[in-house]
């Protein structure tokens, strides 16, 4: 092997380029985001529940808003029906924040945490925040 | 295996015989079914209002154009660019217009008539035509404006690839684009007074916009907001029940529509 001695510095100055990253962030994990339900809205519910049961709410929120979306607008059907036979009026900016009035505390956590920039927020916007 | 000629000729003349059939089949089995799926037969309809829904509900709007003037068109515009988060560009080129004023000579261009001095100095308001055959939603590559059973012409801004094909069609200008994010001239507003309508989205860079009929307060059970700024200018109504208000108004008096030859049908009305 040819400059043998130049080629090993090299290749030890990029695995130390490298891996720098993941050894400086060694231990150190994010914590798991813990979305806030302290809102107003929320403490005044006399049983703090959401549209559907919470497990159902956390795994297949986004697939279940596209399915009011799609209900409200091309539908014209903006009434829901939970497993519970409760009527919901369906609405990103007027039915879910408004119990969910901590958008950054709720909503931004975890999408924050996953990388993840759902577009609802391009034309939906908080309507408790000032900032639009 | 093998095949001698005779065999090979017999199953080749076999398929091609199956293959001309098909369409032949699919007629004898579903009559008109194949034609209908492709739109075919959707044209020279006579009656205003969908097939589906004919007899039920397609919605309409009256103006009424005498009752017009400066300060309840700028009441209307005002009411309705607020409750739908409509920012004010003030540059014709990024213009977003939901509903708006106009001359005689521009909105009839094809029956404008030079000596009729009683309307050519009328103010016209306009807004979407919501047409019984909508060219907007016949172009619309991906199905974002369509129409509904009661007639409205819906924008879905979820869907929309911002192509502009239906500002294209629609003869009536009645559509805008967002060239830039409506959102950075909203903020602008709000710092200089505006009021937002928190109950309302605003649209994205690259979407088409127009007006909606109001559906977000029609589904509320409460009238479109221009109807609401200027009840006695605007009606608003079931166009296919002849008991309705809008029909026994149209009955009494004479009323303009935008275009008429193009057969667009459209569902506003101007009362003279």
């Amino acid at each position: 092997m040819y400059d043998a001695g130049k080629v090993m510095i090299g290749l030890a100055v990029f695995a130390c380029i490298f891996l720098f990253p993941f050894l400086y962030n060694h231990g150190e994990a994010s914590p798991k985001p813990k979305p806030s339900l302290d809102t107003p809205a929320i403490k005044a519910l006399p049983q703090k529940k959401c549209v559907e049961d919470t497990r159902f709410m956390i795994t297949t929120h986004m697939q279940f808003l596209n399915h009011w979306r799609d209900q409200a607008l091309r539908d014209g059907n903006r009434w829901y029906v939970n497993k519970e036979g409760r009527k919901i009026w369906i609405s990103l900016q007027n039915t879910c924040l408004r119990c969910h009035s901590n958008k950054k505390e709720f909503c931004d956590k975890c999408h924050n945490y996953a990388g993840v920039e759902p577009y609802c927020w391009d034309c939906h916007y908080d309507p408790n925040g000032s900032k639009l | 295996m093998s095949m001698d000629r005779r065999k090979f000729l017999k199953a080749a003349g076999l398929t091609a015989l199956v293959g001309l059939g098909g369409k032949g089949a699919f007629e004898l089995l579903r009559p008109g079914k194949v034609d209908a799926e492709m739109g075919h037969k959707d044209h020279g309809e006579e009656v205003h209002g969908d097939k589906k829904s004919r007899s039920k509900v397609r919605l309409a709007m009256l103006i009424d154009v005498m009752a017009l003037n400066k300060k309840n068109i700028e009441k209307i515009v005002h009411t309705c660019h607020y409750l739908h988060n409509v920012p004010n560009w003030g540059d014709p080129k990024d213009e977003i217009k939901w509903i708006w004023e106009d001359e005689y000579e521009h909105v009839f261009p094809d029956s404008y008539n030079e000596y009729n001095h009683i309307l050519k100095g009328m103010p016209f308001l306009l807004m979407c035509n919501h047409c019984d055959n909508p060219p907007c939603v016949r172009v619309c590559p991906v199905q974002a404006t369509f129409k509904r059973p009661d007639g409205i012409v819906a924008q879905d801004y979820h869907r929309c690839i911002g192509c502009r094909f239906c500002m294209a069609a629609c003869p009536y200008g009645s559509r805008s684009f967002n060239w830039l994010d409506p959102r950075v001239h909203l903020r602008i507003e709000v710092a200089e007074g505006r009021k937002l309508n928190k109950s309302f989205p605003t649209r994205m860079r690259g979407v088409v916009e127009k007006c909606n009929f109001c559906v977000e307060r029609l589904a509320e059970g409460r009238p479109p907001g221009c109807v609401e700024a200027a009840p006695d200018a605007m009606f608003f109504g079931n166009l296919a029940d002849p008991n309705s208000k809008v029909r026994s108004i149209l009955r009494e008096r004479v009323s303009l529509r935008r275009k008429l030859e193009l057969g667009t049908k459209p569902s506003v009305f101007y009362l003279i």
